[in-house]
């Protein structure tokens, strides 16, 4: 197996562990957590792929990776906001027993 | 043309304003409803007169046309026309209508329906007046209805009375028989004609050319078109003037109170159909160029004449009621004025109407104020002696009955008797009618006299003065007068039956065969000559022995020896009561009646009305059950087809969304791993179809 | 493949396990700011330094924090929750390791050339220039993304007066 798919294979089974987590925790914080994991396997793949792309001076991996590390900081504000938020409405942050909105 | 040709309208207009109004005023106005009537008669009588005066001045027919109906290209005209036909029965009808009206005040003073009764009247009498001055067969038509109506209301005056009733129901529904041929008659002659005007200035039906046409053409059996039409219009003279076999309804007719009886079944409308034929004699009588015998039409017309006069005059011997033995007389007084018109044309039996008129109308007074004075008794066997206490009524209705016996030279009656006797002798076709005519001039003077011996002489015999008393008789006004003495009428009910008496001396002078002036005027003739016709003083001669011996016989066998109990029976019935019940009973025609056209008709009805019934009611409920039926179809297929198929498809809709609705469990967790799956399968995807 | 790499790959994958099945979150917050750690090792590793500081600054320094903070803002008085894991948790567990599987296989499957040329480090000089030059506009995107999540986080979780209690 080479060094990429090495790197790969790493980035998929952060990627299903937090996605795992996620599909699978009651607390909403740990819920968002996960989500946070799968993006930084997102990012793991980013960088091996410019670590054994064509050439490193093209730097879009890292940029990339820079990008969407901000976002990802962005987005667990709001989302913890949003929980506490929550929070502050029904006392709870289980997410089994947030179902209000089912059809 | 003279005003009064135009405005001769007004004659029959004034009483029937008179009516309209009355009509309307409330039953306790009397005053004004009696006023209205004898004013409005009045001022027809006054214009009347005018009319007569115009006429004399100008014999020929002077009309007043104008169109009434268009319909395509054909137009109904009306009119009316001024000749001595008509101004001679303008001023007789007005003038005994006048004095009737004046009459009735007094008579009926004590009915409370006086404004009803007045109402009637003065409509009759402009419905009279109207069929007078007719210029068109179907004016005269209309106003022969209306006189028809009127007969009706006023025979069934007192309604309560079931047979007044039955009898105002038995004239209209005989007189409408005889109706249906003038019907038919009238239809005819315009589909012939092209007009129903009499007199249009050359175009009229009864002028030259129409009738030339209508004698030379023939129809069945020979019979000449004019002669057809006549003999289908004196089908309704028949009815209305009582001939033989429509005349059931004229002693049925008594019914009613005396003044109708005197106007109505005596004077005026009786003789509305005399007065038609000699309206249309021209067209009966015209024949065509080879012919000299008369025609069918008036030979037909003599032969009812004959059998009603001679069919009248034997009955009339039996009768008990008073007011029975004057109509069968009118009957046969009837068939003389037909007798006449057939065999000596419109002169001779107009001449016989006119002074009939005026003495019948006094003999129905006089028995009025007999009735009246009486309190009610209208059976001659019930009466006597009178003579001592209604003096002026006896000695008026002495005159009239020798008026109707054709006592010799005095009365009217003897001259215009003697007339159609003299006519009837010269008739070429045969001498029958003129024996039958005699004989039945010798059994009227005879009833006449029975009559008179009842009434007035011998003793008193009614109930409660009498001999012998009986129950009292429920006519007319027993309810307004105790059993009293019987006493003399009211000077208004006198005063018309002078008058009265008057005219029926002195109208029979204006015909004499000396001074001929009303045949003259009659026929269009200016001169006035004396007739010198042979055989002229026999017949007269003849004429007085008839009379004078009928009334000899007559006082033979009741006024010798006065009648002295009310069931006495009468000389005739002794000598021979099967003839008397015969005569009695009228030959049973009522009865055979009854059995034959009244039972066919009654049978008639209930068939209808079990078609009615059963099968068109049938027929209706049958439609409405398949209606219903349909209508529950209808609703089944409703409720449980369509309601059906939608409940189960919004069911299913229903259930579709309540599975879709299943999926969003609103669990954040559970949309996450459906993106899980996803991505799975795209992947999946994207490697297979890749790696192929 | 070095050892350094295997070491590395295995903390990671044993913290973040850890950290997605402990029960106190506590807990899985302090394990989860060690596998942020080492990936920012693996990242000076594969020659991203920038990178790798930043994850650290960023994850473990703000991220992890927060996470913290939240929790115990979110602490709730029945203290700590009735079950770690939800209803349905196997499904979820089994739609994870379907998704990892096939996300192996893809990677596995597919031939992949080693590394190639060498690797020069990128400087921070470099991303700041191209930062101002290429990625100028997802710069002016990423602050004022910035600056709304700010703003809608302290919206969002702001006490307002009727809701205190």
């Amino acid at each position: 197996m080479t060094g990429l798919q090495a790197y790969l294979l790493l980035s998929s089974l952060l990627f299903a562990i937090g996605l795992a987590g996620a599909l699978t925790r009651r607390n909403a914080i740990l819920v968002l957590i996960g989500i946070e994991l799968m993006l930084n396997a997102a990012n793991i793949n980013f960088i091996a792929f410019w670590h054994y792309g064509p050439a490193t001076t093209y730097i879009t991996g890292v940029m990339f990776a820079i990008f969407s590390i901000s976002v990802a900081a962005a987005e667990a504000a709001v989302g913890l906001a949003i929980i506490v938020a929550a929070y502050r409405h029904s006392h709870t942050i289980d997410l089994d027993s947030m179902n209000s909105l089912k059809g | 043309m003279t005003w009064i040709v135009r405005y001769v309208c007004l004659i029959p207009a004034l009483p029937m304003l008179a009516a309209g109004i009355s009509a309307l005023l409330p039953q306790r106005s009397r005053k004004p409803a009696a006023g209205l009537a004898i004013v409005s008669m009045a001022a027809s009588f006054a214009l009347a007169l005018c009319a007569f005066a115009a006429a004399l001045s100008n014999p020929s027919p002077q009309v007043f046309n104008f169109s009434w109906l268009q319909f395509g290209d054909q137009t109904l005209a009306l009119g009316w026309l001024l000749d001595p036909l008509t101004a001679v029965m303008l001023v007789m009808v007005t003038f005994v209508g006048l004095l009737i009206f004046i009459y009735s005040t007094g008579y009926m003073e004590h009915d409370e329906n006086f404004t009803r009764f007045f109402c009637f009247l003065a409509l009759f009498a402009g419905g009279m007046l109207g069929v007078i001055i007719a210029n068109s067969l179907l004016l005269l038509f209309m106003c022969w209805e209306i006189v028809g109506l009127t007969s009706y209301l006023l025979i069934g005056f007192w309604y309560q009375n079931p047979r007044a009733a039955a009898a105002a129901k038995k004239a209209f529904i005989t007189t409408r028989i005889g109706d249906l041929g003038f019907l038919i008659g009238m239809v005819w002659l315009y589909a012939q004609a092209h007009t129903l005007l009499f007199y249009d200035s050359g175009r009229g039906a009864l002028e030259a050319g129409a009738v030339s046409h209508l004698a030379v053409t023939t129809t069945i059996y020979g019979l000449t078109l004019s002669s057809a039409i006549g003999l289908l219009i004196f089908c309704g003279a028949m009815g209305k003037s009582g001939q033989v076999p429509l005349h059931v309804w004229l002693p049925d007719a008594m019914e009613g109170p005396t003044p109708v009886s005197a106007l109505i079944h005596a004077a005026t409308m009786v003789a509305a159909g005399v007065f038609l034929i000699a309206r249309i004699y021209p067209l009966m009588s015209a024949h065509g160029v080879e012919v000299v015998t008369p025609t069918i039409a008036l030979q037909v017309v003599t032969w009812v004449g004959a059998i009603t006069a001679l069919f009248g005059a034997t009955v009339a011997v039996a009768q008990w009621d008073i007011k029975r033995i004057l109509a069968y007389s009118t009957v046969s007084q009837l068939g003389y004025m037909m007798i006449g018109l057939g065999v000596g044309g419109p002169a001779v039996g107009m001449f016989h109407l006119i002074t009939h008129a005026f003495f019948k109308a006094l003999l129905f007074l006089g028995a009025g104020s007999v009735i009246h004075g009486c309190s009610g008794e209208q059976d001659i066997r019930r009466m006597g002696g009178l003579r001592k206490y209604m003096p002026l009524t006896f000695l008026t209705y002495g005159i009239g009955m020798l008026a109707l016996s054709g006592f010799p030279l005095v009365v009217s009656g003897f001259w215009s008797k003697d007339a159609i006797l003299y006519s009837a002798h010269h008739w070429s076709v045969s001498q029958l009618p003129f024996y039958i005519a005699s004989l039945g001039a010798l059994l009227t003077a005879f009833y006449m006299t029975r009559q008179v011996c009842y009434v007035f002489f011998g003793t008193l015999r009614l109930p409660g003065h009498g001999p012998v008393s009986h129950s009292e008789p429920d006519s007319e006004d027993t309810r307004h007068h105790g059993a009293g003495h019987p006493h003399e009428s009211p000077a208004v009910m006198t005063a018309p039956l002078a008058i009265l008496a008057f005219f029926a001396f002195a109208l029979g002078f204006l015909g004499t065969p000396l001074w001929p002036w009303f045949q003259s005027f009659l026929n269009g003739d200016h001169s006035v000559a004396a007739e010198h016709e042979p055989g002229l003083v026999a017949t007269m001669a003849a004429s007085s022995v008839i009379a004078l011996l009928g009334i000899f016989l007559g006082w033979l066998l009741y006024g010798r020896q006065s009648i002295a109990t009310c069931e006495a029976p009468d000389v005739l019935e002794r000598a021979q009561p099967q003839t008397f019940r015969v005569l009695h009973q009228a030959y049973f025609i009522d009865a055979i009646y009854d059995a034959t056209f009244v039972r066919l008709t009654r049978w008639t009805a209930k068939l209808a009305d079990l078609l009615d019934r059963f099968l068109f009611h049938g027929i209706v409920q049958a439609i409405s059950f398949g209606v219903l039926g349909l209508a529950w179809v209808d609703s089944f297929v409703d409720n449980y087809v369509v309601n059906f198929g939608f409940d189960s498809s919004w069911r299913s809709i229903s259930m579709g969304g309540r599975a879709m609705a299943a999926l969003q469990g609103g669990r954040v967790q559970a949309y996450l791993r459906y993106i899980g799956l996803a991505l799975v399968a795209l992947v999946l995807y994207l490697l297979w179809g890749v790696a192929r | 493949m070095s050892i350094s790499f295997l070491i590395i790959a295995v903390l990671i994958v044993g913290s973040t396990a850890a950290a997605m099945g402990l029960r106190n979150p506590i807990h899985c917050v302090l394990t989860l700011s060690i596998t942020f750690g080492g990936i920012a090792a693996l990242f000076l590793q594969l020659g991203a330094e920038f990178v790798g500081l930043t994850q650290i600054m960023v994850y473990v320094g703000a991220v992890a924090i927060l996470a913290v903070f939240a929790i115990m803002m979110t602490q709730s008085r029945r203290g700590l929750m009735l079950g770690t894991f939800s209803r349905n948790a196997l499904v979820g567990l089994l739609t994870a390791v379907a998704v990892f599987s096939v996300l192996g296989w893809a990677v596995l499957s597919q031939p992949v050339a080693g590394v190639t040329a060498a690797v020069s480090p990128v400087s921070v000089q470099q991303i700041g220039s191209s930062l101002m030059h290429e990625y100028v506009l997802p710069l002016e995107l990423i602050g004022l993304l910035l600056t709304a999540a700010l703003i809608g986080a302290i919206v969002i979780a702001m006490e307002r007066k009727e809701d205190t209690e």
